[in-house]
């Protein structure tokens, strides 16, 4: 299970183990303040690095914060 | 006027046997048995024990709905003001007999109902919520503590008296709420508290905060191109109109919807039912909160199998940890059963 979320530091506390930060409350895997091409792709890398995050090795609750 | 109890033992502390005989038929006996002795002690001028149902254990568990009726009936012939259960200690199919009869009585007759147990005993937490349970050791080596607190509590039952704290009383914490007035403003007690936290000082919090469990991280999946994928999300995402009327918040279910032949979520179709955020821009278009779309592409081009066929959605606002868990558990058996190899969750 890999856990997009806005706010970080629940997901932190009820226990996700691979997480990965959404963009904004009312728009985890968008932005409305860009066009739709531009929004789909910031979605589209979102959902890559979940998917990523799922094939990542972890021992402990791991944020996967920007592409290395 | 002295207060008439019934008190409920198992094989082995009426002296009878132990696994061997567990399987005894419930019978009523006048006046005390075994620890009833102790109890009645206890009890003083205030109550007497009038009979002493006696059950064995395996008996009671083999089919706790006929043993409870049983028992029920015996009980009502001594028209008892109240019920007193055990002290079970850690023994878990006389604490769940113990707290099962004990909810029984409640319910039916409604009158008192004191039990005891050790804190792990299974019965403490199926029935905490419907009975006292005096927090008692883990054996009957404790029998000596246990018997006085339960015989105290039930008299002040009896008597009508009000009850102090779960720590004052020595019973398990029911989970209810009493509103009451401290002599220091809230404002003073958060500073006493953290001055006391400062120099290093013991401070009992005024509200627990929830435990959160924790799991070991599952492996990864090192070939996601076999897999199914399915996305759950906690920020309400549903179909037009709401059809499961999930609430805005404090949600007391999920929904299950089939997406099979769903490319995109459209505005006309779906929306955002959560009541925690400005859903305007997750109705405009509710990819933004459940990735349909992108996660149609990345099937087509093969990143994986298949896009599981339904996602599962509720709201995560002011929704309890034990609802949650519970949709949690449900909803994760059935994907499992369909074959599903991971999940992704998203959160507002």
């Amino acid at each position: 299970m890999v856990h997009i979320a806005t706010i970080v530091p629940i997901s932190l506390t009820v226990g996700a183990n691979r997480i990965v930060p959404g963009v904004a409350i009312p728009y985890p895997l968008g932005d409305p303040s860009k066009s739709a091409d531009e929004e789909k792709l910031i979605r589209r890398q979102l959902v890559e690095k979940a998917l990523k995050a799922l094939q990542t090795e972890v021992t402990e609750q791991t944020v996967f914060k920007d592409e290395e | 006027m002295t207060y008439r109890v019934v008190h409920y033992i198992n094989q082995f502390f009426a002296g009878i046997g132990g696994e061997e005989k567990a399987d005894y038929k419930p019978e009523i006996r006048e006046g005390v048995v075994g620890p009833g002795m102790a109890l009645d002690k206890v009890l003083g001028d205030d109550a007497e024990i009038v009979a002493t149902v006696v059950c064995g254990d395996t008996y009671f568990a083999s089919d706790v709905e006929k043993a409870s009726v049983e028992i029920l009936e015996m009980i009502k012939k001594y028209n008892p003001d109240g019920i007193i259960l055990g002290p079970a200690f850690n023994a878990g199919r006389y604490g769940t007999a113990c707290g099962a009869m004990g909810d029984a009585v409640s319910k039916e007759l409604g009158i008192p109902v004191v039990s005891g147990m050790y804190k792990e005993n299974p019965g403490v937490e199926m029935f905490k919520k419907s009975l006292y349970i005096i927090e008692t050791p883990d054996s009957a080596r404790g029998m000596g503590k246990a018997v006085p607190a339960m015989g105290k509590l039930m008299v002040k039952l009896l008597k009508g008296e009000n009850l102090g704290s779960p720590e004052e009383e020595g019973y398990i914490e029911r989970g209810i709420r009493k509103n009451f007035f401290m002599e220091k403003l809230a404002a003073e007690r958060a500073l006493d508290m953290f001055t006391r936290k400062l120099k290093g000082e013991t401070f009992k919090t005024e509200y627990a905060m929830p435990v959160f469990d924790r799991v070991e991280p599952n492996p990864p999946i090192k070939d996601l191109s076999g897999c199914t994928i399915a996305l759950v999300t906690s920020g309400g995402i549903v179909p037009k109109g709401n059809p499961d009327h999930i609430a805005a918040s404090s949600a007391q279910n999920y929904g299950e919807y089939d997406i099979s032949g769903v490319d995109d979520l459209t505005s006309d179709k779906y929306e955002s039912c959560h009541g925690g955020y400005d859903s305007t821009y997750a109705c405009e278009d509710p990819d933004r909160v459940l990735p349909i779309d992108v996660m149609r592409e990345l099937e087509k081009e093969g990143r994986f199998k298949k896009l599981y066929d339904k996602f599962y959605a509720s709201v995560g606002n002011g929704t309890s940890v034990a609802n949650a868990k519970k949709f949690a558990a449900e909803f994760s058996a059935k994907m499992k059963k369909d074959g599903v190899d991971a999940v992704i969750v998203t959160s507002t």
